[in-house]
């Protein structure tokens, strides 16, 4: 009986990893696709010790989970460092706006 | 039986709370307010599945599965203190790179490559 409820969680959860990716594929700017995959992130943590429960080998699902929860974490940061040093790469940031206005003003010259 | 009943009800609450997060990401107007969606609701969520996961874990008491509910509350303790430190940094990136947030009356900050 709760094996079959623990199946319904993680089918849930799969569900709900896939609707996120629609903001992964379509979100407006690049920090935004980063949200959506530091999300899917901690959701597959969670759902490695789920699948580890359904098998009933918790002991080694358990390290594997630790590792990816680690890994997420050094990925997410990694990537908000790199996009906070390139603000170019972000629609809308400062420094399109600084290229453009420069743009208009060669063009009155 | 007590167990089980504790564990249904953790994992279906984080189960709840997932979806809202995913309701919060996919419908919020602007990346401040979706950021904010995202990083206190999956904390939250995934606290209560994996205290769920713990506590029926312990259902054939020895100490081998006494370690791994400790193992599973490290990770918790981890995504605890983890999850909000990647959404600071995500959201400075973001407001160093100027992106402005959503005021009322706009409209949604949904279309790719819009000027704002």
């Amino acid at each position: 009986m709760m094996e079959t409820f623990f199946i319904y969680i993680g089918v849930g959860i799969l569900v709900l990893m896939f609707l996120t990716l629609y903001r992964g594929v379509v979100g407006p700017t690049a920090i935004d696709r980063l949200m959506a995959i530091n999300v899917i992130g901690t959701k597959t943590t969670v759902l490695l010790v789920i699948i580890g429960t359904i098998f009933r080998r918790v002991d080694m699902f358990i390290d594997i989970a630790l590792a990816y929860a680690l890994l997420n974490f050094i990925a997410t940061i990694a990537a908000a460092r790199y996009f906070q040093a390139r603000k170019n790469f972000i629609p809308g940031g400062w420094r399109r706006s600084v290229h453009q206005e420069h743009k208009e003003i060669s063009d009155v010259d | 039986m007590l167990i089980d009943i504790i564990c249904i009800g953790l994992m279906s609450l984080g189960l709840f709370f997932f979806f809202a997060t995913t309701i919060g990401i996919l419908r919020l107007p602007d990346f401040y307010s979706r950021m904010q969606a995202a990083g206190k609701g999956d904390t939250l969520s995934s606290m209560l599945v994996l205290t769920g996961l713990a506590v029926y874990n312990l259902h054939h008491w020895s100490f081998g599965t006494l370690l791994v509910s400790v193992k599973i509350m490290f990770i918790l303790v981890f995504i605890f203190m983890a999850s909000p430190t990647a959404s600071h940094h995500i959201i400075e990136a973001g407001y160093d790179a100027g992106v402005k947030p959503w005021t009322k009356g706009e409209e949604k900050n949904e279309q790719e490559g819009k000027e704002n």
